[in-house]
Formats: C-alpha cells, structure tokens, sequence
C-alpha cells in the first residue's frame, strides 16, 4: 500500500512483503504459533494488555462448529488514531495478522469491525481484500494449504465509542445496541453467534506477521522486561509534529515530548479520556505495563491550557458515550460532569468533590465494563494533579478558544 | 409519505434485505444504506425492516437512536459533523464551528430552510493529530481553517 | 456469517451456556466455593446469586427477576471475587470454577450504597403519592442501606411526561430506574415487543416505537410489565376515584362482580401467604365499601361455557358436516383480551377463530344492564359496574366501543385487585379478619367450572366438563376421577389433548333446532390445545401458519399472561412461578369444595335462558347481548 509519508519503525514501520507473513506461518504448526506468540510476549494492543497467546490458546482449545477472528477497528479512544494510519498504510499486516489468528485457532471467518466515522477507509480495504483473494492469500485452501480456508468481511459501524469494548462490538455486530455484555462468559467461549471469538485490536494483528518471521524472541528484545516490542503512539495535542510513531515500550515522557517538539509542557494525558493525566513531575515516569500502560494515546497540553476545561471535555464526552445500562456508569458520569461544572461555577464544596471521587473510585469496580470502570480515571488523576491550578485559578490560564 | 414513495422505499427495502439476508445480524448494514440514501429512517421504513427482520419496530428504533450516525428524524441531504473532541477543542475547533454557521445561517444541530444541510458536533474522528477535522457525509477535511472549511462546504454541494 | 436465529433480547441478557454434566453428582458436575469463608458445594454454572440464596445469604436485587433472563445492569447485587480487580454482579455470575466470593466487604457495601444514591438522585416522585409504598423495591433497597439524605443531590423537575393514554397502563418514566425488566417482560417473556432501551448515555430512557404514547402502539395491556416493575414506574390506569365518587352518589346503583383470580391473592396484599382464597371475606368487605350488590363472574363465566360451548359444537358441525366455514376451525377461546388484542395486532386473518361469545366479564356488564335492571327494577342509566379483575387488559376490554350492546357502557370500571385492596384500606378493614358472606341473588351461585377460569387450561376443563356431557349423556367423573381433567391443567406452557369420542348420548332439548342426532361425532376425536402467555400463543399460532398439529384442532384455550389470568397485569405484585402455583392450587381447591362443578348444571343458567335468552345459546337474543365482534388491526403503526 502506498504510505503517505516516510515512517520509520523497528517492526510494525520496518519493511514488509505481502505474504510473507502468511506463508512462514502456514509453513508453521497451529501450535508453533501459539508458541512463537507466547514467546513474543505480546499483549493486546487495544489497551487492556491482555496476552494475546493466552486469548489465542483458549480460543484454539474451545470445540465449536464455528470460530471467529475479530479485528477491533473501532478507534473511538479520543487521541487515538494509529489504527486508522495502519489501516490506511499497512492493511496487508493487519489482515495477515487475522489470517494467522484464524490459522492459529481454527476459524474460517474473520470480521473487521470499521469504525463509522472510518468509513472513507472501507473502500480502499475492500480493493485490498479483492486482491489477497486473487492471490490466494484469502479464500480456499489458501496458498496452497489445504483445508486451510478463510476470509474477511469488513462490518461498519455506525458512531459509538462504547462498540469499541469487545463484548459491545458483538452486540453491534448482531445487530443490536451496543451494550456491553457479562462476563464470563468471555469471548473466547461464547462470542460472536454464541461461538468462540477472538477479538484483537488493529495494531496486535499488525504485529504478528513480523513476529512469525523473526520469531517471538527477536520481538520480545524490543521494550523492557514486562512490556515486549514496540508500540504506536498516537501524539497529538501541543507539539510540533503530532503523528503516529512506533517507539519501544519503556519510552519515558521527556524523551517522547522531545521528540514531538513539545514545549512548555504541562501535562500528558496518556491512553485518552480514559486514561491518566501526568503532571510535568512525573515525566521521567516510563510508558510501560511497568509504570503506564497505554493503548497509545498521547495527547499534550501546554502551560496555557485550562486543565478544568479539558476536564470538562472528556466527562462530557463519557456523558454522551456511555452506552446507558448500567447505574454506576450511566448516572455516575453525569454526577462527576456536574461536579466539574460546580467547580467552574465555583458552586462546589470541597466535601462534595470528596464524596465524588469516593464514588469515581466505586465506578472503577462496579460498573460493568472497561468504559464506566475508566471514566472516572482522569477526573480522579486530574482533579488529583492540578488541584493547584484548579482551586486556585491562576490568572491568565486560558484555552486556545 | 405517499403511496408511490412508499413503495419505492419498501422495493428497495426487499433488495436490502436480499442483499444482506434477514438475519437480526443484518440490521446494521441495512440501516446504514437507508441511512445513507435518504439521511434518515423513516417511520415506515423501520416498520418494513422490522417486517423482514421479523423483530418489534421498537426494536429498530432503540438500535437507531443509540448510534449517533443513525437517525430517525428527517436530516438535510448533506450532514456537516465538526469534532468537538479535546485535541480538535485545542485547535480551535469554535472558530470552525462560528465559520460554518455564519456560513449556512444556522445553529449546530440545526438544518438549512433549503434541507441542503444539517449541521452536528462529533466525538473524535481519529484526526486528532490534523486537526481541527470536520465530516461531510462520508467524507473528512482535516487542518481546517475557517475558510477551507467553509470552501469544503460548498464544493460538496457542487 | 449471519447469526443463525432472529436473538430477541441480546444475548448479555440471556442466560448462559455452560456445559454441563447432567447432574450435580457427576464428575466435573458441582463445583466447591466459599461464600463468606463458608465452604460450600454448587452445582456448575449457578449464579453467585443463587449459591448465596441457596444457602440464606442476603444479596440485594433490583434488575433480576426469577421470571426474566439476566440483565446484570442495576449493579446493586455486586459482591467481591477473590483475584478479580472488579467487583462482579452476583446475579450475572455463573460458577464455573472454585472461587472465593465475599457478599459483605467495605468496598461491597460502599459500592451498593453509592448505587442506591445515584439512582434516588435521579428519581422524580414521592413515596406517599406513589402506589408502590411500602411494595417498592428502590424504597426497600434505601431503607435497607439506611439512606437519610440525597447524597448526590435531587433531580428538582420531572424529565418525562406521564403517559396515560393508555387504558390499562401508565407510565410514569420519572421513577423507572432503568432495570430492564418490563423490556425482557415485553420482548422476551411475551414476545409482543412494545418497550426497549431508547436512545444511550445520560438520554437513555424506556419508550416505546417512535416514543409514541402507549395507546397508540400495539401494547396488548397484559400488564406483565407492571407485575414486573419493582418501583412505581408502571402502573395500572387506576379508576379508584371515580368509583368512590359513583358509591357516594346516593342516585348510582354500583354493582360490582368478581372474578375467581382475584379472590384467590387478594390476601398476599394483605400479608397473607399466596393461595389463600378470601372469596367469602371478600363479599363482606365490598358491601361495607358500600358496592349495593356483590356478584360472582363466575355465573357468567357458566353462561360463556354455555355460548361458547355451543358455538363450538355449531361451528364443528357446520364444518364437519355442511363443509362450511373449515376455516373457522380452530375455535379460539376469547375471554382474555391480552390475547383478543394480540391476535387483532399479530394474526388478524385469524380474527374468525375467535369465539364471538363475550368474557365473562363483559357477559356480566351486559346482564346486569339488562336482565337485573328489569327484575330488580331499575333503570339501567343509573346502575354503575364495576368488575373486579386480575387483570389491566379488561379495563381497556370494557372500554372498547364494541362494548355497548346493553345500550350502556357494558361495565363501567375495571378495577385490578391491587386497587381493590386499596379501597379495602381506605375503608379501614383488614380482610383476613372478616366475616364470610354470600353472593347476591339472582346470580348467587356459579359452579366450579366458572371458577377454574382463573388457570391456565381452566376453560378448556370448564368447557369440556360441558360439552363431553352434552355430547356423550354420560358423566365426565367416569372419564376423570372427580371430574378433574387433569391433563389440561399445569403450567406447561403449551399443552396438546386429544379425546376419542366413543359414545354419543340424547340431543339435549335446547340443540334440536340444529340437529336431531349425535352420529356425527361418533368416533371423532376432539383435539384440543391450551397455550398460556403469548410467547406461547406465538408458538401455536405460527404452527397454525405452517399446517401444523394445532391447525387440527378443534378448539384452543389462549391465555395473554403467563399462568393464565391468576398470573394477570392486575394481581399482586410480587409475581413468581411458586406464587403463580399457588394461586391455582387455591382455585382448583375452591373447586373441588363445591356441589356444582359443571356450567350446564347451574340452576340460575338454566333460569336465564328460560326468563330472558328465550331462545338458547347462540340464539338470536344471546347473540345480540353476549357476542361481540372484533378488530383487524394489524402490527402498521402510522
Ligand atoms: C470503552 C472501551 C472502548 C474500547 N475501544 C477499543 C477500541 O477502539 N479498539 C480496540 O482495539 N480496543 C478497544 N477496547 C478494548 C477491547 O475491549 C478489547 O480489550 C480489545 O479489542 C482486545 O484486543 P487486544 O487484546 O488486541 O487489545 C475498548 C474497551 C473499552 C472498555
Ligand atoms: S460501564 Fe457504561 S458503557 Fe459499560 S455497560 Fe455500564 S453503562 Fe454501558
Ligand atoms: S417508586 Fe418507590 S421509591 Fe419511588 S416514589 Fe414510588 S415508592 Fe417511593
Ligand atoms: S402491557 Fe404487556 S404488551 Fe403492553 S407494554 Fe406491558 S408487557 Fe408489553
Ligand atoms: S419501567 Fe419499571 S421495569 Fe421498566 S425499566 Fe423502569 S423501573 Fe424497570
Ligand atoms: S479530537 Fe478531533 S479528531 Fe480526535
Ligand atoms: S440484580 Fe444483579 S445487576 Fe441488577
């Protein structure tokens, strides 16, 4: 696929042939792969960092009629748009990376699951797929292995940031609201149509080709002891060059903000509005399942930036995505944007701020998915780290509108 | 809506239905093409589609009116969304969305006397690094300033 | 890659599927937890829920319901599993492996507490004006978290309108706390489909197609979603006030009949176990209300056996004989009017299966109008009929325009039993302490067979009771011990019966005008069918699309509510299958107590044709007062 614009990496931007993923991997045992995963020490790349090889190994052990490979492109993460780069750019590495996934564990059907707001992107990707269909990469017995059939239908979506959450993307997938699910049961036993699913993020199914080749210990060199490989980082906010980079797992904020050209740096929101707000005292802290783990959203405020006013932004944001059918999530997240308002109106006491992160903290363990239990993350973090700013209103801070 | 319109809608309704199968797994995909058609889902074709589906029409319109991209209410023929997310926030985004009122003489959520446009905010369209974006039907305009954006606008309807 | 069914509710509110050995006992059947560090054997795949009521652990609920699949959405029955970060929802949890569960931690009861907060901050309404006090499960779960003020603030206006536009059901959104449960009632349970999750975020809300109000959907007024509701939101369109008003009125001669289903739970609202029968009670208490006479449906339930009893056999001998009107075989039974208007909105082709005869109810409506105003002379503009259901269809039923064949207004107020209990309140009596007391004549006694009405399979047994005498001259004891015909009755959601009819008896009198001799039916075998609840219906209609066994019958007991009408809208609530159960125990017991158990037995019947419906069952007369016809109105809502 033709690149926009030169990007250097030490995997997912390196070189790549169309199929050479593919190929090395049916050469392989279904079993080598699960291992040479293993041993790559990959964790999912959509934020939650759950091992792949361990999704992978429970959906290869499952026995069901069908199986299926889901590719999670619903991006929605405010911040967060390296998924739209690979998709653009490096489409081969992501579909060869579902092959693989189907390979590895017994599934003839793999769903890209296309955000709406992507939807510029659908055509392209199905050019793409016509083309692996032709060169046998996608379809039966596929380069030359035979039994080994498999193909990818691309489902848009239609602009909800909760059908991100793997549970709610099935539910979108079949035609309902999507609402997050209970679990267990997980995805991996009762997925899509009740079968074993297997739902990867964009960026984890770009890795894989490139793991099959130089095999998991070459991967898992990159990064640091607990944080294998490289990962994309979605920068944008106050900086000079705001783009998607791959970076080695383990990057500290003070190197990436100066690679970015970002000055007068007050803040970094890593992992988007459900992530944590770091303060300029914690920027030699390491971007690493060790300190922060990230999905890869890097978003960067500057000395002028009104930390209330982004505050307000990502509740609202919360507010209006919340799927709606859970308490703690559905009511709790228009407690704390009322709390934000009071604060701006200076209508608030601190002990009700108080009984709001109290309840923040019961919205991170009892709500019912990753959404409500993340929201209240940076309301917590920042109220937390720029209590100063906030409470005492320094003169002059002001956003750019 | 009249009888001839009606049936036009219902015809193309059945080749939606034959296209993608009358499983419930086929509602979003049917309701996107409707969606895309007419910039609405209309009373009637919701009932259709519930007839095929062989679900409530309630169940229709509980699954519409939680996608933000799906509506159930009649929409101008081109529906203009303006991220209002924080890093498109940062860059300016009012200025964008003052430009594209100014312009079309309306409120966002409001739709032009002449039914040519809706205007709308959005969450984050994963531009987040070119922005301030806006959308345009299916398309997106990144790094936008007050003119292009407006320029956008018009190169739209042609 | 299409999903293989048409999923009704989302499967994250269905139960699980786990696989499981057959029993418990087999390897790999239980699994061993602790609960509280109390250890504990469970089979696999039950709830920490069930484990925890199982063995009397208290966990509080909101949007579980033993009759409704998982939800898992209110958050409030949350407990703690040991190595998992996040509390987990008790009820949406099955167990699968040894796990460690805590009900009772800080985090745990902070978290519940927080819950219940949140919710009452968004909760427009006032215990004391609301028909749910002291029966409310948002009210009980803030008691039991000891809430003395609104932590999270008040919401200070109403957010929604409330609907009444229905005849039967009122919404009133400020009090919903979003559980679901009338969604998973309509959807799933009943399969009619009005209400779902409109809209996401801070805007979802219940509603129905288009947010339009309910009359102008196709709600069937079954009720099953009030039954359901644990808080005020749903309730019954409550006609207390203008009855008061019509008893206060020295002018109004307010008569008022009851049906069987009420008497027999009227008791749990006040405090008594389900199955108690309070029919003799019940007499006195509504006299002291100040009601000038006291009637039992049943009576009119007999005279229904009788019109549709006979149609039956008019029908079967038109189609079998004559080969006219095939189609109109099945005859469907129509004195539920959840499922008359099920079948007006689903099934309109099928609408001349219908019986034409009246409920019971509104047969009664129509007589009194009638009849009794002219032996008791009065004038009927001045009678006032109120009948006492379990049901909040009927009240929509004897508002329907067909319903005026007495000149008046048939029945003037449906009235459920959960509002009759009210007016018992407000009257300050306590029923269980009453004395008993009879019916009113002239309809002063009706048979067991009216009264079986109340359960699923009851008017099959009623009816049959009827017509195997008619039919055979014989006597049904000789068929079933005690005249129980057992094999309609359970709660089995679907049951299929089939009757040779070996011997043939006399024409009674009353059809020699349509035939002289039985021969006809000699050797046939009569097929019948009784569905309750119309997820069920749906079943059996759609086998009747296709030409399958049901299109053979001959006759079909439907029931809109789930239990028949001893489960209806109107009952107490709570509901559950063990109080359902129950109930019926105590009709079929009532039953089994009384001298006359079969309608066509029941002197005052006899004296009714004989006085006024001169011309029999089905005759010219019978037919102008007691049958009615019906609407095709199809599922387009424009
Ligand atoms: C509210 C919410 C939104 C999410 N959005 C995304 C998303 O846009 N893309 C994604 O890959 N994962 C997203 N996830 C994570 C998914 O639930 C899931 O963990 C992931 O797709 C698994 O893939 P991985 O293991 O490869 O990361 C989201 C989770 C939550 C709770
Ligand atoms: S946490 Fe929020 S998004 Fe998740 S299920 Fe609950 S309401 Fe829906
Ligand atoms: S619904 Fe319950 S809590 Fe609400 S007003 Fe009624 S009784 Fe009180
Ligand atoms: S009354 Fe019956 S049909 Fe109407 S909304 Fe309630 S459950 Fe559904
Ligand atoms: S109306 Fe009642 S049953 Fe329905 S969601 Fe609201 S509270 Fe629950
Ligand atoms: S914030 Fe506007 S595109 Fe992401
Ligand atoms: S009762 Fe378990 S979540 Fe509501």
């Amino acid at each position: 696929m033709e690149k926009l614009k030169e990007r250097n990496g030490k995997v997912l931007f390196s070189n790549y042939t169309l199929g050479e993923g593919v190929r090395k991997a049916l050469s392989l045992s279904r079993d080598d792969i699960l291992f040479e995963v293993k041993d790559s020490k990959l964790k999912g790349r959509g934020g939650a960092g759950f091992p792949v090889s361990t999704k992978w190994m429970l959906a290869a052990a499952a026995i069901a009629d069908e199986k299926y490979v889901i590719c999670n492109a619903d991006e929605g993460e405010p911040g967060t748009f390296k998924d739209r780069v690979l998709l653009v750019e490096y489409p081969e590495l992501v579909f060869e990376g579902m092959i693989i996934a189907g390979y590895a564990i017994g599934a003839k059907n793999g769903i890209v699951y296309l955000r709406g707001e992507y939807e510029y992107i659908r055509k392209s990707l199905e050019d793409f797929l016509v083309q692996m269909r032709k060169d046998n990469l996608l379809g039966k017995n596929i380069c030359g292995k035979e039994g080994f059939d498999f193909d990818i239908k691309i489902f848009l979506g239609s602009a909800a940031y909760i059908c991100g959450e793997e549970t709610a993307l099935i539910e979108s997938l079949e035609g309902h609201r999507g609402e997050a699910r209970n679990r267990p049961p997980y995805p991996v036993n009762t997925g899509y149509d009740g079968m074993p699913t297997s739902v990867n993020n964009v960026e984890t199914f770009a890795c894989v080709p490139h793991i099959i080749i130089n095999g998991g210990e070459w991967y898992n060199n990159f990064g640091t002891k607990k944080s294998s490989g490289t990962k994309l980082f979605s920068v944008s906010g106050d900086c000079e060059k705001p783009d998607v980079y791959e970076w080695e797992w383990g990057i500290t904020i003070n190197e990436l903000l100066e690679k970015v050209g970002a000055k007068n740096t007050k803040a970094v929101q890593v992992g988007g509005a459900s992530g944590i707000c770091v303060p300029k005292s914690e920027f030699d802290r390491k971007i690493a399942y060790e300190d922060i783990p990230t999905g890869g959203s890097i978003i960067i405020f500057n000395e002028n930036r009104d930390m209330l006013k982004v505050l307000k932004n990502f509740m609202e944001f919360f507010v209006e995505e919340s799927c709606g059918q859970c308490t703690p999530c559905r009511i709790g997240n228009t407690k704390l944007l009322e709390g934000v308002e009071m604060i701006e109106n200076e209508e608030y006491t601190f002990a009700y701020l108080n009984k709001l992160k109290d309840l923040g903290k019961t919205m991170q363990v009892a709500s019912k998915c990753g959404l409500g239990q993340s929201s209240p993350n940076s309301f917590l973090s920042i109220l937390e780290n720029f209590k100063d700013e906030i409470f005492y209103h320094e003169a002059g801070v002001e956003n750019g509108n | 809506m009249l009888v001839f319109e009606k049936t036009s809608l219902a015809e193309e309704i059945e080749q939606l239905i034959e296209k993608y199968g009358n499983a419930r797994s086929a509602l979003l995909p049917v309701l996107q093409e409707i969606q895309s058609k007419h910039r609405y889902i209309s009373d009637y074709a919701q009932q259709e589609v519930a007839r095929h589906l062989k679900i409530q029409p309630v169940e229709i319109y509980s699954v519409i009116t939680f996608y933000a991209f799906l509506n159930s209410k009649p929409k101008g023929r081109n529906i203009v969304r303006v991220c209002k997310t924080i890093s498109c926030d940062m860059k300016n985004k009012i200025s964008i969305v003052k430009a594209v009122e100014r312009e079309l003489g309306i409120k966002m959520g409001e739709t032009t006397s002449d039914n040519k446009f809706t205007i709308e905010y959005t969450n984050c369209l994963g531009l987040c690094d070119e922005g301030p974006a806006m959308g345009i039907n299916e398309q997106v305009f990144t790094k936008l300033t007050p003119e292009t954006a407006v320029k956008h606008l018009h190169e739209v309807v042609g | 890659m299409e999903t293989k069914k048409n999923g009704r509710a989302p499967v994250s509110q269905k139960p699980h599927r786990i696989e499981k050995p057959e029993h418990p006992e087999y390897i790999g059947g239980s699994v061993k937890i602790q609960i509280n560090e109390k250890e504990l054997t469970v089979p696999l795949g039950t709830t920490i829920l069930e484990a925890c009521r199982d063995n009397h652990i208290h966990v509080p609920t909101l949007c579980h319901h033993d009759d409704l699949c998982i939800a898992g959405v209110c958050r409030v029955c949350v407990v703690e599993v040991e190595n998992m970060h996040a509390l987990q929802a008790s009820c949406a949890f099955p167990i699968t492996a040894p796990i460690k569960i805590n009900t009772a931690t800080p985090m745990v009861r902070k978290a519940r507490k927080h819950i219940i907060d949140l919710l009452l901050s968004e909760h427009y309404g006032e215990c004391y004006s609301c028909f749910r006090n002291n029966n409310c499960e948002l009210q009980t779960l803030a008691k039991e978290y000891g809430v003395d003020h609104y932590n999270f603030g008040h919401i200070e206006k109403p957010k929604y309108k409330i609907d009444n536009s229905s005849y039967s059901v009122v919404r009133d959104m400020d009090k919903c706390v979003l559980c679901k449960r009338c969604i998973r009632t309509c959807i799933d349970l009943q399969e009619v489909g009005v209400l779902e999750a409109i809209g996401r975020g801070d805007e979802t809300h219940i509603g129905t197609f288009l947010d339009k109000q309910l009359s102008d959907v196709i709600c069937i007024n079954c009720g099953q979603c009030i039954n359901r509701c644990p808080t005020g939101a749903l309730r019954a369109n409550d006609p207390r006030d203008e009855i008061w008003e019509a008893i206060d009125n020295p002018k109004k001669h307010v008569v008022i009949q009851t049906a069987p289903s009420p008497r027999a739970a009227i008791g749990e609202e006040f405090g008594l176990e389900a199955g108690r029968s309070m029919t003799g009670e019940l007499n006195t208490a509504l006299r002291r209300i100040g009601f000038s006479k006291v009637f039992d449906t049943n009576f009119t339930a007999d005279l229904t056996i009788m019109e549709e009893g006979t149609e039956l056999i008019l029908r079967l001998y038109k189609a079998l004989v004559k080969g006219e009107d095939a189609d109109k075989v099945p005859q469907f039974t129509s004195c539920s009017p959840g499922w008359v208007k099920y079948l007006e909105h689903f099934y309109p082709e099928y609408i001349d299966n219908l019986s034409t005869a009246k409920s019971p109810q509104q047969m009664f409506g129509a007589v009194i109008k009638t009849f009794y105003a002219q032996e008791a002379n009065i004038d009927p503009a001045d009678i006032v009929t109120v009948a006492v259901m379990p049901c909040s269809a009927k009240k929509f039923e004897c508002n329907r325009s067909e319903m005026d064949d007495s000149g008046f207004k048939d029945v003037d107020y449906g009235l459920t039993t959960r509002e009759l209990a009210q007016m018992i309140k407000e009257t300050g009596i306590h029923l269980p302490e009453l004395p008993k007391s009879e019916f009113d004549n002239p309809f002063g006694e009706a048979s067991g067979a009216g009264l079986i009405f109340g359960a699923t399979g009851g008017v099959m047994e009623a009816a049959l009771r009827t017509v195997i005498e008619l039919v055979t001259g014989g006597k049904v004891e000789d068929l079933f011990e005690n005249a129980n015909i057992t094999p309609v009755r359970g709660f089995e959601g679907i049951r299929y019966v089939e009757l040779p009819i070996t011997e043939v008896g006399e024409v009674p009198e009353m059809y020699k005008k349509y035939f002289d001799s039985w021969d006809w039916l000699k050797g046939a075998t009569l097929k019948v069918a009784v569905a309750h609840g119309t997820a069920n219906a749906k079943k059996v209609m759609e086998d009747i699309k296709a030409g399958g066994k049901f299109s053979e019958c001959h006759f079909i007991e439907f029931m809109g509510c789930p239990g028949g009408c001893i489960g209806g809208g109107g009952q107490p609530i709570p509901t559950n299958a063990t109080i359902r159960a129950k109930r019926a125990e105590a009709i079929y017991a009532e039953d089994e107590g009384l001298p006359i158990r079969k309608s066509h037995e029941n002197p005052h019947i006899g004296y009714i044709y004989e006085k006024f419906l001169t011309d029999g069952p089905c005759g010219d007369k019978s037919h102008k007062l007691l049958h009615t016809t019906y609407t095709k109105r199809g599922e387009y809502i424009a």
